[in-house]
């Protein structure tokens, strides 16, 4: 269909068409978002959302599978599944969050710093962050993760260590098309301070490819930090999380509800990070919206 | 040409020796002390006995004495020290594991590009068609599943609940293994003509593949995708149409080839993360390799081991980079000019 047909189609569309449009354009987006929200929700409102403790241990009541009393059965130590499910919401959505925000406000700065700077400041910066890229990540979180022993805190400053250089990269690219454009040359001629022409005007014309890096880049932390729990190397038991009760789970085929759930949640949770990044995307990018 | 990949090389080799000097320092300067994870708490308690045992391993000299000695070591003698924990040297250790995770990561690189780029052809072919809509249901479910997840969701299925598929281990627990010619017990059994040890290496390498390669699938559906509706857009495409050619040997000899090229960079990128990236894998499928032992060292703080591993790891990482590259150059020459 020529553009011209589309424009003339546009006029004598009906409600239907408009809405069945408007969803395939933003309804992905919008699911997803209506996904995290309501996981938001539940971790915020956990106490009140549960009728069993996460933490208390009931020997007499282990194993027990799906019922009105536990939705979503017990675990090895009679803990209650559901419970420890939406509380465990609490920790994956905050370390997700926390590590992927953290680690752009660093990247940004030295991303950006570095694209502005030029010569031998930028030679460092970049070379430090190539030397990060090196490592697979989650081999180089292992080890600083077992080397400051486990806990959330600890767990969390060994994904920063690893995730910050993918930030500086795309920040520095951003940052450098931007430098080429005119309106710099003419915030430079006009004597603005770099901190004014990087901070004001450059950063707000670089923000978009960086909110869709970082939305989609949540699910990911959200996934690694749930596979170190998984590992042993992220929260200290009993905390409730959901890599770690599918840990717990993982020899319990028989018992298949123990693990099969938390995992189910760190899908959904996933799913609606990258549901969202990828509307966003599209939003921002109208060329690739049309493909 | 050749100056291209000297430089490339030279680069690679000072990042590997960097590498070797960042994760010497994390090993070294961070709280966290081997002594207490090695030693039994009557032994730690012991203030002569750990003195001696710090002092066996080099743990009281300042930390650049250690490093040179560490260095020199690697570059004279290709010695990567003891490991604390199995007291045998690193790098035997390393050569052991490592082919187990080499036939797994090869099986399941190799599964998702059979996979992934089919489906991306014809998700960009047949656009919002239903084939389509499954190659992104495909590629957002494998990016968004966690892999341990996924490991113990197919062992219940297939191995708990149906009985089809074997569980987790390289082959049958009561069969001897082949006689280790490469490691790789596909190739091992096929020199030993052992045909049904063939089929129980391969029934046990399904499920572990699979799960490994379900996130590598979604990201090559993902890039094939875009990157043959970029070309399907080009002005070639409607040349090839004009001159009267067939839409599949203008899909397959002129589209495809071109659309290939970002494919072949994350192909790279996502081979060496399969190589590294099967920690989980391996932990669940019990599957002797690198990543099983790169856990196991790192929770025990077995330091000459966890460096041991970075480096191998970092090595191979640079090099499948500079593959990456040269082959990118080869592919598009002006990548060089």
């Amino acid at each position: 269909m020529s553009s011209a047909a589309a424009e003339a189609g546009l006029a004598t569309i009906s409600p239907a068409a408009k809405r069945s449009r408007w969803l395939r354009r933003y309804g992905l987006a919008t699911f997803g978002a209506f996904i995290i929200v309501g996981w938001i929700v539940v971790a915020i409102c956990a106490p009140w959302l549960t009728i069993h403790s996460p933490v208390t241990v009931d020997v007499t009541a282990r194993l027990k599978p799906p019922s009105a009393l536990h939705l979503l059965g017990t675990d090895v130590l009679g803990r209650d599944v559901f419970s420890r499910l939406i509380h465990g919401a609490r920790i994956s959505l905050f370390t997700g969050i926390v590590v992927v925000l953290v680690s752009a406000a660093i990247g940004v700065l030295v991303g950006g710093v570095a694209a502005f700077a030029r010569g031998r400041v930028e030679e460092l910066m970049m070379r430090t962050t190539d030397l990060v890229f090196c490592f697979p990540p989650i081999i180089l979180a292992m080890a600083i993760a077992a080397v400051l022993g486990i806990g959330t805190t600890n767990t969390i400053i060994a994904m920063l260590v690893v995730w910050w250089p993918k930030f500086a990269r795309l920040a520095r690219s951003l940052i450098m098309v931007q430098r080429s454009l005119e309106y710099v040359e003419a915030a430079i001629v006009m004597g603005l301070t770099p901190r004014r022409i990087l901070f004001r005007h450059m950063f707000p014309n670089c923000i978009g490819p960086l909110i869709v890096l970082v939305t989609l880049d949540v699910g990911n932390a959200i996934i690694t930090f749930a596979g170190l729990s998984f590992l042993g190397l992220g929260v200290v038991p009993p905390t409730p999380e959901w890599g770690s009760m599918v840990s717990e789970g993982r020899e319990l085929i028989e018992q298949w509800w123990v693990a099969t759930f938390p995992g189910l949640a760190i899908l959904t949770v996933v799913l609606g990070f990258n549901f969202l990044g990828d509307g966003i995307r599209d939003w921002l990018d109208p060329r690739a919206r049309r493909r | 040409m050749a100056r291209y990949i000297l430089s490339r090389l030279a680069l690679a080799a000072v990042m590997a020796l960097l590498s070797t000097l960042v994760i010497f320092l994390i090993a070294n300067t961070v709280p966290g002390d081997p002594v207490l994870s090695q030693l039994g708490d009557l032994a730690a308690s012991n203030k002569e006995f750990v003195a001696e045992w710090r002092a066996k391993w080099g743990l009281d000299r300042p930390l650049w004495e250690r490093y040179a000695v560490f260095l020199r070591r690697l570059i004279f003698d290709g010695d990567l020290g003891l490991s604390i924990a199995s007291q045998r040297p690193v790098l035997r250790d390393i050569a052991d594991f490592a082919p187990a995770t080499i036939e797994l990561a090869s099986i399941a690189f190799l599964l998702s590009l059979a996979v992934g780029i089919p489906l991306g052809v014809m998700a960009a072919i047949r656009r919002d068609s239903w084939i389509d809509h499954l190659a992104r249901a495909v590629s957002l479910v494998g990016v968004s599943a966690p892999t341990f997840w996924l490991a113990f969701i197919m062992l219940a299925v297939f191995y708990g609940g149906l009985q089809i598929a074997p569980g987790p281990g390289r082959i049958d627990m009561i069969a001897l293994p082949p006689k280790a010619v490469t490691g790789l017990f596909l190739i091992d059994t096929l020199i030993a003509g052992d045909w049904a040890a063939f089929r129980d290496a391969l029934a046990h390498l399904v499920l572990p593949s699979i799960v490994l390669a379900a996130a590598t699938i979604g990201l090559i559906t993902r890039t094939t995708r875009a990157s043959m509706l970029e070309s399907l857009s080009q002005d070639f495409v409607r040349v090839a149409h004009a001159k009267g050619l067939k839409e599949g040997r203008i899909i397959i000899g002129h589209v495809l080839p071109n659309a290939l090229i970002p494919v072949v960079t994350l192909g790279g990128l996502a081979y060496a993360n399969l190589l590294t990236g099967a920690v989980m894998t391996e932990t669940i499928f019990s599957w002797p390799g690198l990543g099983r032992y790169t856990f196991r060292s790192a929770v025990a703080l077995d330091f000459p081991a966890i460096m041991g591993i970075t480096l191998v790891v970092a090595v191979t990482y640079l090099i499948i980079n500079l593959l990456v590259d040269i082959s990118y150059a080869l592919l598009d020459p002006r990548v060089l000019r």
